[in-house]
């Protein structure tokens, strides 16, 4: 027994590595799991202070461009304000009544970002308290940014799109023709349209918006624009090139859109899916 | 270990990951070359330090980094890789005439050559367990490649400037 207490004793610095490491690996792949816990991130109250008082002083010397960003933003919104606000004389019916009022729109600040790696992330300044919730789409003026995939209660945590894992449901403006945008981790200016078929006329120069077929984004946001199409290795699909609308390194101020009607229409597809149930 | 020395590792903690997080994070060059400043605060602790203590010091420095980069785990993985192996590295690479007591392994003290040798593989395994962590959601293998090289270059070259300003000679000869 005592032998044996001793080799434990002698390998005890391996033991602990062993352990570690497994710790390590643990928290690796629960984040990379759906469901997995956002403790070790940087939408944590410490990290989160720390980021966006950091962010609060970087921020001034990006005021030019945001500025300029948010007024041409500001231009477009005007411009369709006029178009649909209804003429005062007239009698007027809202005929989309049940659409209406199913998207709700925040806005919010990056306060941490990457783009390098192959699994990127942002955090954002506003959390639970302001209503944020996990699956809400984040999108910028210029294009799509990610998808929130945890929150704490003054931050949160979002899976750019900029992050191999993450399939944004999408289609071609033009021929409405739809597939799926997904970063292959090479250059964060770039990304792919996958699924759509080898029949399929697409030109470069074609723009993409989101489809609003999986109730995360409304449709006709931009996405990017076509860049290349070739005839991949793959039989049955075009292998799409586009260049992505939004500059990911110069992120500043980003907007956070809420279907109301998503669980609704979750539950409903599921519900069709296994009628069982 | 002397409180004073306590006190000043402690502060280079601090400082390595301070800067870590809030300067080097935002500077990667080409979009490839990352720089991973902090490990040299493992690769400057006293020889003397024992292997549970850096694992154990490797483990929440990797663990704070990973806060900031949001890289949950990636960092403490590969820096307990680096803690466990440092030791060993140590004792298989002796000079003739053995260690100083009380010398840390410093780019001053041991001289160029002797300080490439310890530095760059122990560097070059941190990061390829890094960015292949990383990388496991795509079947890239060239920018990978290029990551750990550009990478273990730049970490090596900073820190190895940081050495030559910042580190005392300690050794007496």
């Amino acid at each position: 027994m005592q032998q044996i207490f001793l080799f434990l004793y002698r390998l005890r610095a391996f033991i602990l590595f062993l352990i570690l490491e497994l710790l390590a690996l643990g928290i690796i792949f629960t984040h990379n799991s759906p469901q997995g816990a956002v403790y070790f991130n940087s939408s944590n109250k410490f990290t989160g202070r720390l980021l966006s008082s950091k962010n609060n002083f970087v921020s001034y010397f990006t005021l030019y461009s945001t500025n300029k960003a948010l007024a041409e933003k500001n231009a477009s919104l005007l411009n369709r304000l006029d178009r649909m606000t209804p003429v005062a004389d007239s009698a007027y019916f809202a005929l989309d009544s049940t659409l209406s009022n199913n998207y709700n729109f925040w806005s919010a600040r990056v306060i941490n970002n990457s783009i390098n790696l192959s699994q990127n992330f942002i955090t954002l300044d506003k959390g639970k308290v302001d209503g944020v919730v996990e699956g809400m789409g984040v999108f910028n003026e210029q294009g799509i940014i990610g998808r929130v995939k945890g929150t704490s209660n003054h931050f949160s945590s979002v899976i750019s799109l900029l992050h191999t894992d993450l399939l944004i449901s999408s289609k071609i403006k033009a021929t409405e023709v739809f597939g799926s945008i997904k970063w292959d981790g090479i250059n964060s200016s770039e990304a792919k349209l996958l699924y759509v078929p080898r029949h399929v006329m697409v030109e470069p120069g074609q723009e993409i918006v989101t489809s609003g077929y999986n109730a995360v984004f409304p449709e006709g946001i931009p996405v990017g624009k076509v860049k290349e199409v070739s005839y991949g290795n793959e039989t049955n699909y075009l292998d799409i090139t586009i260049s992505l609308g939004a500059d990911f390194s110069k992120l500043n101020f980003v907007y956070l859109v809420k279907n109301d009607l998503r669980e609704e229409m979750d539950s409903l597809e599921i519900e069709m899916v296994n009628p069982n149930q | 270990m002397t409180t004073v020395n306590l006190l000043k590792y402690s502060f280079s903690f601090c400082l390595y990951f301070l800067i870590q997080v809030f300067i080097l994070k935002d500077l990667v060059l080409f979009g490839y070359s990352f720089c991973f400043l902090y490990v040299f605060f493992l690769l400057s602790l006293p020889h003397e330090v024992p292997t549970i203590s850096l694992l154990l010091i490797g483990f929440f420095l990797g663990l704070f980094i990973d806060m900031f980069y949001d890289s949950f785990g990636i960092h403490a993985a590969s820096t307990v890789f680096l803690a466990f192996l440092r030791n060993s590295w140590i004792k298989a690479i002796i000079p003739t005439g053995g260690y100083d007591d009380n010398v840390p392994p410093t780019l001053l003290n041991m001289g160029l050559a002797w300080y490439i040798l310890y530095c760059l593989p122990l560097i070059l395994i941190h990061h390829l367990i890094f960015f292949y962590i990383d990388s496991l959601g795509t079947d890239l293998y060239l920018p990978l490649v290029i990551r750990v090289f550009s990478s273990m270059a730049f970490t090596f070259l900073l820190g190895a400037i940081v050495q030559a300003i910042f580190y005392k000679k300690e050794r007496v000869v």
